[in-house]
């Protein structure tokens, strides 16, 4: 009897008994996008054109066209965007059944690890520990690595490259496979640029999570923020990628339904990313 | 040296007619022309169907040339030409009237120059003068000819060691006899230290070194003897002209005109020298110009034009009467009827029909056209001995 | 003795700014033989074929035996000032504004005399003077006589600054610092005494080698700057648009594929967006203050620089979708140029060969390297021009595109493919 329980949900958004949390980042230009070596076809960054703002170009109304890469932004991988998943039925996101795109989800804390090294990987030893807590990661659910990364609004340090690539978190390749082979999750969601860590291509295979998610028909969220407003158990996912016909991911809003406790933080951090990512400006000697 | 070119005989000049000239006027070039013309004729006594050649010179008739006048004024003509030789029109208005008549192509050919000027004209001729001009000359700021002459005055002055006070003194005689003149524009004396203190233009040129642009007409008309003495007007033989264009044009500045080449053909033609000049007229747009054709006219040699100039007075009853209605630099410059300016004051002189100062016993009148600065030099020049006829 | 610059006081914010004014920017299309030649920094004259004789002003026919063959041929200028004059008088707004003028009559050596402007150290006639040619603020050619030797402070003579662009006390804004080419040039223009350089950056988190050396000069603003995002661009110019005096256009997308050997149109619209699209959204945010500011006051707004490619005038088919780039951008700067004109303030367009660095990096040499590129940047601020082909390669396709442009067309579609 599905009816009341839905009634009861939406009574409940209401009062305020279930509170949705946001965790999108804001679609602006300068959000960062994924750094690609030159010579490969590079992620569009984020643009925007008005087209009238009521002025002559049209009077009584303000739109915009814009432009972005499928994966700018919050974004959705789906399993047809790596290698591995290319073959495997309803793998792009207009075939994937729509009722996988909402889930519950568990949150597993890394923000100590990740603050102390851009490069921390979650292994197996992590996950069994907060099962220990937390109870089995059910099948079908969003495994969200919360890292705090989205705290970083300098989109220097949220890409945190250096002469060796990028250094952000993310998980190895045991963790991987366990959760594919062992638990059956529905797909990987991370606060950065990938959900593999920056220096993946460096593990066996490259991109571990890519890899083995996506080649299983899994699926994958990444720049995700306000992961440190979700519970580590509890949390229902909307995440409903565009229709693109044979997309292999898009931006799109993540949205959590999170029953309100007192134990969830009050106040939402700030997270979108600075709207002038101005390095450190040296004024000329002289006023202006 | 003998002249091989044809005498003009019984080819005479009357009539000297000046329609007043006004700093500004709305109306357009043709109504100063028409005003010309119809004083002409008053005086001439000649119905206007009888006017059968017309010569014109305008730089603000624009659209129309000579041929647009000729609707609009109502004229049948069998003879027209259109002059746009500038400060040279009326030297060589008269040479084209003269062989006309004489030719018998035409009877009675009325010779006009007339300009008027707008805030604007000024302005809007320079845009349209001379390819060379807008293309290498304009570009550089004197927006005029300033420039130009002051080059001219400037290598001139190192060459020859004229000074300022040389130049001043013409300035001064000829504004001496413009205040006896009943419609030169300018009506206040001017000193010689006014004009060794105005305000510098283009140095060493200064505020009373450049005419005025005003708008206004000169006209004479160019006739048989028998026709003249026919209607009883006083008239003024044609002893000798002479045109030249582009003269010396490898002289890296021009420090000599086309007088110079010509002068002795004319004087041979009239059959007199320049010790018999009574009264002279030559164009004066600068000064620099009047000392020029002082010497390649013949009156001292070339170089010695300052001398000459101390040595001599200039004024109507000076010893060397130059330029006697006070000339542009006085008169005012009504465009192409500069041109005419000159040619109209010599006929008045020796025809004895002086409107302003007089000089006394005129029988022998030489004036001398120039003009058309096209880039760095004027390419016209012209001359003409009139003696007075009766 | 020309006096050195010196920094202009601050503008008194409460006076109007005075409205650019042009000299008389008429010629005859003949004439406009003389401006090809200073757009490139020449001086040329024609010289009839037949007989040799040296003609000025420009004309349709020898001035000596009538004939039509008259080739345009470069000059050294030496001549002798035959007689001089100051304005202190103009019908010409232009000149009225900056009286006194000096002008004098020259007597070439090859012939023609010639009126021109006077530099203020040249000897009051007679005496030996060396003619130029420049573009005035209208755009066209125009003559100066200046000294046979330099003297101090040449540069700074007030009549030869108005055919210049000079970067001295001026502020300059370098759209791209962070390039090779785009920190030499930062360096360059401090060097040559720019007051303040806004050195425009994108993609914060991709740091070049050397790029942190900039912050260090004091004159030196880094300011974020994206050409493929519009409100980037738009922020930048309504933040400082009204101060730009120099703007120097660097951001330069450049990859090495032709059509076949590469799918997909992603490189080329890429190229496309950055040097087209880029140049375009600078124009229409930054050109219209510039627009209001080129006769205002010593530090007026003077140029604008863009960094095309000799590969615009003919395309180089191993960089095939990068040169219609750089075409683009070439036809874009013509209109910005004409719309720029009535400000007096010069469109400048650099046309190098290839650059060393390392989209160029399979291109044999000679390459023209990034300091010196940066030199003829400022270079040609310094100078009169306005199409600057630097560097031997530049030069070398200049000569064969003017001689014959089918051929080079041919000549470089053989090319063999590099990377």
């Amino acid at each position: 009897m599905s009816e009341p329980v839905l009634l009861q949900l939406v009574a409940d958004l209401a009062a305020g008994r279930i509170r949705v949390v946001d965790l999108t980042q804001t679609l602006s230009p300068e959000f960062p996008q994924i750094v690609l070596p030159p010579e490969m076809g590079q992620a569009w960054p984020f643009r925007i054109e008005e087209a009238s703002r009521y002025d002559a170009r049209g009077p009584g109304w303000y739109w915009n066209n814009f432009s972005c890469s499928e994966h700018t932004g919050t974004h959705f991988d789906a399993p047809i965007h790596w290698i591995s998943g290319r073959h495997l039925p309803d793998n792009s996101t207009d075939t994937i059944p729509a009722e996988r795109f909402i889930a519950p989800a568990c949150v597993i804390d890394c923000s100590r690890e990740a603050a102390a090294d851009s490069d921390f990987l979650l292994g197996i030893d992590a996950l069994r520990q907060w099962e220990r807590r937390h109870g089995r990661i059910p099948a079908g659910s969003w495994i969200l690595m919360r890292t705090d990364w989205s705290k970083r609004t300098d989109p220097v340090a949220y890409q945190n490259l250096d002469a060796t690539g990028q250094h952000t978190p993310g998980p190895d390749t045991d963790a991987v496979k366990f959760l594919v082979d062992e638990r059956q999750v529905l797909g990987f969601g991370s606060e950065a640029i990938g959900t593999d860590a920056g220096q993946a291509f460096h593990l066996k295979p490259p991109y571990p999570c890519h890899y083995y998610m996506h080649g299983s028909g899994r699926f994958g969220l990444q720049c995700l923020t306000n992961l440190d407003l979700l519970p580590p158990t509890g949390a229902v996912i909307v995440a409903a990628p565009l229709k693109i016909k044979e997309g292999s991911g898009s931006p799109l809003r993540v949205l959590a339904l999170v029953p309100s406790s007192p134990s969830a933080p009050a106040r939402a951090a700030k997270t979108t990313v600075a709207k002038t990512g101005r390095l450190r400006n040296k004024r000329p000697k002289k006023r202006r | 040296m003998k002249s091989r070119r044809a005498a003009y005989d019984d080819v005479v000049v009357v009539c000297p007619t000046t329609l007043p000239y006004v700093r500004y006027s709305i109306h357009g070039a043709h109504w100063f022309l028409a005003g010309a013309l119809a004083e002409l004729l008053k005086r001439s006594g000649l119905a206007k169907d009888r006017i059968d050649g017309l010569c014109v010179s305008s730089f603000t008739l624009a659209p129309d040339s000579a041929v647009g006048l000729t609707q609009h004024l109502g004229l049948t003509l069998r003879w027209l030409d259109h002059i746009p030789m500038g400060g040279a029109c009326g030297i060589v208005a008269l040479r084209r009237a003269a062989r006309a008549v004489q030719s018998g192509d035409a009877d009675f050919v009325a010779c006009i120059a007339g300009d008027t000027n707008h805030t604007d004209s000024f302005r809007q001729n320079l845009a349209t003068f001379s390819q060379f001009a807008r293309d290498a000359v304009y570009p550089y700021g004197s927006g005029g000819a300033n420039a130009s002459f002051a080059f001219l005055t400037a290598y001139y002055m190192r060459a020859y060691g004229a000074r300022p006070e040389d130049f001043g003194k013409l300035c001064v005689a000829q504004r001496t006899n413009a205040l006896a003149f009943p419609t030169a524009v300018m009506k206040k004396p001017l000193t010689l230290d006014d004009y060794l203190t105005a305000r510098m233009i283009a140095d060493p040129l200064r505020l009373y070194d450049c005419v005025m642009p005003c708008a206004g007409a000169d006209a004479f008309l160019v006739l048989r003897r028998g026709e003249a003495e026919k209607l009883g007007l006083p008239y003024a033989r044609i002893l000798a002209t002479i045109e030249r264009h582009n003269a010396f044009p490898d002289d890296p500045i021009q420090y000599r005109g086309g007088w110079a080449l010509d002068k002795d053909e004319m004087y041979a033609q009239a059959g007199v020298g320049p010790d018999d000049i009574d009264v002279v007229a030559a164009y004066d747009d600068y000064p620099v110009i009047n000392v020029m054709q002082i010497e390649d006219l013949g009156f001292c040699e070339k170089g010695q034009g300052p001398d000459f100039v101390r040595r001599n007075t200039f004024t109507a009853d000076g010893s060397f009467p130059f330029n006697t209605s006070g000339g542009q630099l006085s008169g005012g410059q009504a465009g192409a009827a500069g041109g005419f300016l000159g040619l109209v004051e010599v006929i008045r002189q020796i025809t004895g029909q002086s409107i302003g100062a007089k000089v006394p016993d005129a029988r022998l009148g030489l004036v001398s056209g120039f003009g058309m600065i096209n880039y760095d030099r004027g390419l016209c020049s012209g001359a003409a001995i009139l003696a007075a006829g009766q | 003795m020309t006096r050195p610059l010196v920094r202009p006081p601050r503008k008194n914010p409460i006076l109007r700014t005075r409205v650019p004014t042009l000299p008389p920017g008429s010629r005859s299309r003949v004439a406009q033989g003389l401006t090809a030649a200073a757009a490139r920094g020449e001086f040329e004259l024609q010289v009839c074929r037949d007989c040799g004789t040296v003609q000025y002003p420009p004309r349709e026919a020898c001035r000596k035996c009538l004939s039509h063959r008259l080739d345009w041929r470069a000059q050294d200028g030496a001549g002798a000032l035959v007689s001089e004059t100051t304005l202190h008088h103009s019908n010409e707004l232009f000149y009225r504004e900056r009286m006194p003028w000096r002008l004098g009559v020259i007597k070439l050596d090859s012939g023609p005399v010639v009126v021109a402007h006077l530099h203020g150290d040249c000897p009051p006639a007679p005496s030996r003077v060396h003619v130029r040619a420049g573009l005035d603020k209208a755009g066209q050619a125009a003559l100066i006589a200046v000294p046979q030797k330099d003297t101090p402070n040449m540069a700074d003579d007030r009549q030869l600054r108005e055919m210049t662009c000079d970067p001295k006390f001026r502020k300059i804004l370098i759209t791209d610092a962070k390039t090779a080419l785009g920190q030499a040039l930062v360096e360059a223009v401090v060097a040559a005494g720019a007051d303040l350089v806004w050195a425009g950056y994108a993609e914060p988190w991709k740091k070049p080698p050397g790029f942190e050396r900039l912050t260090k000069l004091p004159q030196v603003s880094l300011v974020p700057l994206d050409l493929t995002d519009s409100r980037a661009v738009k922020n930048l110019a309504g933040e400082i648009g009204s101060r730009v005096d120099i703007l120097i256009n660097t951001a330069d997308h450049h990859r090495t594929y032709g059509i076949a050997a590469r799918e997909g149109v992603e490189v080329a619209r890429a190229e496309m967006d950055t040097n087209y699209f880029g140049l375009l959204r600078l124009a229409q945010e930054f050109a219209p203050a510039m627009r209001t500011r080129g006769a205002d006051g010593q530090s007026s707004a003077v140029a604008w620089v863009n960094l095309l490619s000799v590969f615009a005038l003919s395309n180089f088919p191993p960089h095939g979708t990068y040169s219609a780039s750089k075409a683009a951008a070439l036809s874009l700067a013509q209109c910005l140029r004409a719309e720029l004109a009535p400000s007096g303030v010069r469109v400048i367009n650099v046309f190098p060969g290839p650059i060393d660095d390392e989209w160029s990096q399979a291109l044999p040499p000679p390459k023209i390297a990034p300091e010196r590129l940066a030199a003829d940047i400022v270079g040609a601020l310094r100078g009169g021009a306005e199409d600057v082909f630097p560097g031997d390669i530049a030069q070398d396709w200049l000569a064969r595109w003017r001689d014959n442009p089918k051929a080079l067309e041919r000549e470089l579609a053989l090319t063999p493919a590099m990377l």
